[in-house]
């Protein structure tokens, strides 16, 4: 079956009674170390989530950033998580249903996505990328790619960032 | 395509860096080219000088000519003529791709009558010059100039509303969006002379910052049969890219009016069918160029 990252899908998936989906709903257990940084001046990255899948469009799943400034200035900067907003981001609208959050403190940070949920899509199996990108501001930028193949029941991956991420690591089950 | 603005604009870069910026480069620097939200400014630096993009040498004083993404025309705020540099904003309130361009276009030339030499006036235009030369006028040398130094700057997705060819001079069809740059992924472009794909174009492409390193990281090619190039950048910046149909020099291409003796000497750009050199009414010479600054994004 050819695998299609739409709301579209997504909804036709949730609907139809043919496919697994909603009754067992794929979720993943994301985690995101956010290394403490002692710098002079320390700004919460924003942090950007999204998946690749070779031949479709990239699927964010999850924005950190200055959701709550006032006239929507938390936007402003946003670009600056640049593979993200190149690959998904200046594609969307801001704030994004259940894909936008606040920043988040150094830390591990736990994340539960679930499939038709925001911006997680129910994956069909094959071979996907999750990518975890933080950009500090007065600070640096950093990528994590997990690439994985999604057997239809479980997965698990890790990384590791050197300087904007830590361990970064995510269980999908269905 | 208005006329008013680029002739103004033609008026004031001669008048602000003729002769003395023959020989050196024009530029237009943004100070984003890709930007997110939905209410943002850009200012935009535009000089002459020989090191890109270091403003030591004129300003470029023209008010430039700015297009929407809905292809409205925008404005220039505020513009201000410094010793060295101009400087104007742009309020971006649109998504997408907005282009801000400086375009010199007119005739230049000359004629004798009754034994005295006569300038044409400045901001004549091609279409003024049968009625701008009088009758009995002789040694009639005038020069066509189309010279395009436009940037692009894009908030949210890019969009392709600005690059709908006007058919006069040469312009940029992109295959890969000028906004839409990374060091490891080679761009191309399309470059049309008149409205068509133009072959053999020389396209120089220079690497910012030259200041502080000893080589010039220039690149020099040509466009291949559909007017293509693809330029595989070095790294991450700013590029200075000229495109013209004679080969440059080495300081680069200069954009103020030159004397036609030596216009007709470098220009190869095709002249009308037919025109004779010095015909009345058609000019017998014609410089066309294309600049712009791209931005290149690190991975």
């Amino acid at each position: 079956m050819q695998f299609r990252l739409t709301g579209l899908t997504t909804a036709a998936l949730g609907a139809g009674a043919l496919l697994p989906n909603t009754a067992a709903a794929q979720t993943m257990d994301l985690s995101i170390e956010l290394p403490r940084i002692r710098v002079a001046e320390y700004h919460k990255p924003y942090v950007a989530v999204w998946l690749e899948k070779e031949g479709q469009p990239a699927r964010t799943l999850s924005v950190w950033y200055d959701v709550d400034k006032r006239g929507g200035e938390g936007t402003k900067w946003l670009h600056d998580v640049r593979q993200w907003w190149r690959a998904s981001g200046r594609t969307m609208g801001f704030p994004a249903d259940g894909i936008s959050g606040a920043t988040r403190a150094p830390g591990v940070q736990k994340q539960r996505l679930v499939a038709g949920k925001g911006g997680m899509p129910a994956l069909t199996p094959g071979q996907y990328t999750l990518v975890v990108e933080a950009a500090r501001e007065v600070g640096g930028r950093e990528v994590v790619r997990l690439p994985f193949a999604w057997n239809g029941s479980s997965v698990t991956a890790t990384a590791k960032g050197a300087s904007e991420l830590g361990a970064v690591s995510f269980t999908l089950k269905r | 395509m208005k006329f008013a603005k680029p002739l103004f604009a033609l008026a004031a870069v001669s008048a602000l860096v003729a002769p003395a910026a023959i020989a050196h480069r024009m530029w237009l620097l943004p100070s984003s080219t890709v930007v997110s939200g939905t209410d943002n400014w850009v200012t935009v630096d535009a000089a002459v000088s020989n090191d890109l993009f270091y403003f030591d040498h004129r300003p470029l004083g023209a008010i430039p000519t700015i297009t929407q993404p809905d292809g409205a025309e925008g404005k220039a705020e505020h513009h201000n003529v410094g010793q060295f540099r101009a400087t104007f904003d742009v309020h971006l309130t649109q998504q997408g791709t907005y282009r801000i361009a400086v375009v010199n276009q007119g005739v230049f030339g000359r004629y004798t009558l009754n034994g005295e030499t006569k300038m044409l006036p400045r901001g004549t235009t091609k279409a003024q010059l049968a009625t701008a030369i009088p009758a009995g006028a002789t040694d009639v040398q005038t020069s066509e100039m189309v010279a395009r130094n436009e940037i692009f700057v894009t908030q949210g997705a890019p969009t392709n509303t600005v690059f709908k060819p006007t058919g006069e001079g040469i312009e940029l069809v992109p295959v890969t969006h000028p906004n839409d740059l990374v060091a490891n992924e080679p761009a191309t472009f399309q470059f049309l002379l008149d409205g068509k794909p133009a072959s053999g174009l020389y396209v120089t492409t220079i690497l910012g910052g030259g200041r502080y390193r000893a080589a010039p990281k220039q690149m020099d090619q040509r466009t291949d049969a559909s007017g293509k190039v693809t330029i595989k950048w070095p790294e991450a910046g700013m590029y200075w890219i000229n495109v013209t149909p004679n080969a440059p020099r080495p300081e680069g291409e200069g954009e103020g009016p030159r004397p036609q003796a030596q216009a007709g000497a470098q220009a190869r750009a095709p002249r009308p069918e037919g025109a004779p050199q010095g015909m009345r009414g058609v000019p017998s010479g014609r410089r066309v160029s294309y600049t712009t600054t791209l931005e290149v994004l690190a991975p």
